[in-house]
């Protein structure tokens, strides 16, 4: 058993790019789910979309890094407007069940044979984060305190990330406390009376849908920069499950939870991935083999979701009156 | 409640126990196109096969091992040829049709199929005639098709039901009911191939466990929240859960790669007018069509299914009509879960065993109960087959692989124009 590179990996997992990712995903979901009562189930798909938008445009098209950048935050716009237009209106389930299907057709069709030339089937797209690392202003080494660091590429893709993060949750937090924030709480806890008060509801939920989308997009950003690469298969539906336990973790509805909940999710992901490697290896546990320690993972994660439900919906920081798990 | 996680557990572990079998070799999860070249049992080596892309663009190739066996991976689903280079078989055997050298076949997403080709000793060989290798005409493509869509449909239709019938009694929109059908397809694959009975005792094994373990989800568990108050999103959220939780379990327990039933495998197709069907097809049609009927039956006839039908029409009002609702709710629960692991074990039989089979299916299995109408039972049923006609329907104009995209497009078209259905009624939508 090598506890120190257990413990090294688990401690930096608490800030690595994974956390980053799930953290901006998890904060554009707090808003649609936590704020605004919306389920959106799709929420891979604005991440898949903003990566795909960058790595197209520079991989296939070979157009500039920030033009790749505009076209991503315009295709998640696209997105939100075209999945939000007919299903906004629909009650929760129904919302939940067609952005679902979306986030599919759009996996699908990234990785199509049909579509290879474009978005290079299953294999995805490489050689677009050029530019973004001919900016780094980290010279070439390990950067870190005591055991723990990370190479300058790492470095410069999580200084962008957290100031990202950083950026969304001033973000949240403002809006929430403005009039705006406020009347997207009251939409979720009783959308007829907000209508009788004369409030567009469409319109304030289509706003919820269009921002949490687009700061998830900038984990998708962060998600295909940090891999150098984007695949299909990244954006399936489990990233939003990931996503939205981490936000049932941490608490829906406070603007810090996503971030925390990111943390541990990731810290204990990583943990147990690596001390099962390690018994496994060691030949501690007979009946498993390496293989086999993912699914322990993720099985772990469906059960904790669930007990969470159960026994703790509000997670770490919520208040149980905040969450809109009553929502028609 | 902390009675009813333990016992939850507690069914966990007993599954762990009963499917825990073989070791999982590799943990592949994309598309190849494979298969073990033999003749009467002795292997076949140092034979060429090689794929190309429909327009003829190479895409791999591979040389027989010392098993016979071969396999090529593929970039992404789609509809490939796969040629066997005749040069290379051994002097004494050639080709059972030599003008199916090339085989145009289908590759689904995560589908590691299986191409045939038969050898016979050299003299033996027959022209497949011309019929077969004549271009079929949109006639005879659309007629295969209805069959194909046809049989699609019915397995969606099995699982529709259920889902639609749990959502009508409940309110629960069940993330998690793909993986009953995996589940019912898995439980027949480890009686089928680890104990070793023949597939048909082993599917009404598994059909009988898949209704023990609805009963048990509804007693144990779903019951239970319900008492508890949990709402309903809570509760959709929770299938969630369960959903990942099982399919990692299934991961974890199957492994990664696709694998067949022992029996029923490599059936010659037998020609019927314009549509050609393997006989294990048509039988499936058969059971499927019969067990549709007699749940419709069921429904229309019987006490229980018409006081099913009156609690998915309005609770409330049933139970205050004297109709002991929890007891319809768990023979639902009873039936659906049944009936949800034959349409996994027919999904079986039609392409691979898989441990994403059901969670691939599900988004179909929504799109044919929200057409239908969601908690109407024949709704479910039409809605599904009309689902499963348009699938396959679909790739005479879009490519194969594209097929899935076109039926949750419509999916996303019926919630925009009638959310409510072909036979569901407007206060549903809410």
């Amino acid at each position: 058993m090598d506890w120190n590179t257990i413990l090294v990996t688990t401690v930096e997992a608490a800030v690595n790019w994974e956390t980053v990712v799930y953290a901006l995903a998890a904060i554009g979901i707090n808003i649609q789910f936590g704020y605004a009562g919306l389920l959106n189930f799709g929420q891979a798909a604005f991440l898949g979309v903003a990566a795909y938008g960058m790595a197209v445009t520079v991989a296939t098209f070979n157009l500039p890094f920030w033009l790749g950048i505009v076209i991503g935050l315009v295709a998640t716009v696209l997105l939100a407007l075209l999945l939000g237009i007919p299903t906004l209106r629909l009650r929760a389930d129904y919302l939940a069940i067609a952005t679902i299907a979306a986030a599919e057709i759009i996996r699908l069709i990234f990785r199509s044979v049909t579509f290879s030339d474009i978005f290079g089937g299953s294999d995805g797209r490489q050689g677009f984060a050029g530019e973004f690392f001919a900016m780094n202003p980290y010279p070439r080494g390990e950067y870190g305190i005591g055991p723990f660091g990370f190479n300058e590429r790492v470095m410069w893709v999580l200084t962008v990330g957290w100031i990202l993060v950083a950026l969304a949750l001033t973000l949240v937090y403002l809006l929430m406390k403005s009039p705006w924030g406020r009347v997207l709480k009251a939409i979720r806890e009783d959308e007829d009376a907000v209508r009788s008060l004369g409030k567009n509801v469409f319109a304030y939920k289509m706003q919820a849908l269009i921002l949490g989308g687009l700061i998830g997009c900038f984990g998708g950003f962060i998600f295909a920069l940090s891999q150098a690469s984007v695949q299909p298969d990244l954006f399936g539906t489990e990233l939003t499950f990931y996503a939205y336990t981490i936000v049932i973790l941490g608490g829906a509805a406070r603007v810090f939870s996503p971030v925390v909940g990111a943390m541990i999710f990731w810290v204990l992901l990583v943990f147990l991935g690596n001390t099962l490697s390690e018994m496994v290896g060691a030949g501690m546990i007979p009946f498993m083999n390496v293989n086999q320690v993912g699914p322990v993972r993720f099985m772990l994660v469906g059960l904790g979701l669930m007990l969470l439900l159960i026994f703790r919906p509000q997670g770490i920081f919520g208040d149980k009156r905040e969450i809109a798990l009553n929502a028609r | 409640m902390r009675r009813a996680v333990i016992a939850f557990t507690a069914f966990l572990g007993g599954l762990i126990f009963l499917l825990a079998s073989g070791t999982p070799a590799a943990w592949a999860e994309d598309e190849s196109l494979r298969g073990t070249l033999q003749y009467q049992g002795r292997p076949i080596d140092g034979v060429k096969i090689s794929v190309a892309s429909e327009d003829g663009q190479p895409i791999g190739e591979a040389t027989t091992a010392a098993d016979g066996k071969w396999e090529i991976p593929l970039p992404g689903p789609g509809t490939y040829q796969v040629t066997i280079d005749q040069s290379t078989l051994p002097p004494d055997l050639e080709l059972r049709f030599k003008d199916r050298a090339t085989l145009t076949l289908s590759v689904s997403e995560d589908q590691q199929r299986t191409a045939l080709f038969a050898l016979v000793p050299k003299g033996d060989a027959a022209d497949s005639g011309g019929q077969a290798a004549a271009e079929p005409s949109v006639w005879q493509r659309a007629a295969q098709l209805a069959f194909e869509g046809l049989n699609l449909g019915l397995i969606i239709a099995l699982a529709a039901m259920g889902l639609s019938l749990i959502f009508g009694t409940t309110g629960l929109t069940n993330f998690a009911h793909g993986e009953l059908l995996t589940l019912g397809a898995l439980i027949a694959y480890f009686f089928n191939v680890t104990v070793g009975l023949h597939l048909i005792p082993a599917a009404i094994i598994a059909v009988i466990l898949g209704g023990v373990l609805g009963y048990a989800q509804d007693r144990f568990f779903w019951g239970r929240l319900r008492k508890r108050g949990t709402s309903l999103i809570a509760m959709m959220i929770i299938s969630i859960g369960l959903a990942l939780f099982l399919r990692n379990l299934f991961l974890f327990l199957f492994g990664g790669e696709g694998a067949p039933y022992a029996d029923y495998n490599a059936q010659q197709g037998i020609q019927i007018g314009p549509i050609s069907a393997t006989p294990k097809n048509l039988w499936a049609m058969a059971i499927e069509i019969t067990v549709l009927v007699i749940v419709a039956l069921a429904l229309l006839k019987t006490r229980t299914g018409k006081a099913a039908r009156a609690v998915a029409d309005n609770p409330a009002l049933a139970a205050s009509s004297g109709i002991n609702v929890d007891r319809v709710i768990r023979i639902i629960w009873t039936v659906g879960g049944a009936v949800a692991a034959l349409a996994g074990i027919m999904l079986g039989l039609s392409q691979n065993l898989n441990y994403q089979m059901g969670f691939h299916i599900l988004l179909l299995i929504f799109a044919g109960v929200t057409l239908g109408g969601l908690g109407t039972a024949f709704g479910a049923l039409v809605g599904s087959l009309v689902v499963g006609l348009f699938i396959q329907f679909s790739t005479l104009w879009v490519p194969t692989e594209l097929k899935t995209v076109g039926a949750l497009l419509v999916l996303i078209l019926v919630m925009l124009f009638r959310p409510q259905g072909i036979l569901g009624r407007r206060e549903r939508i809410g």
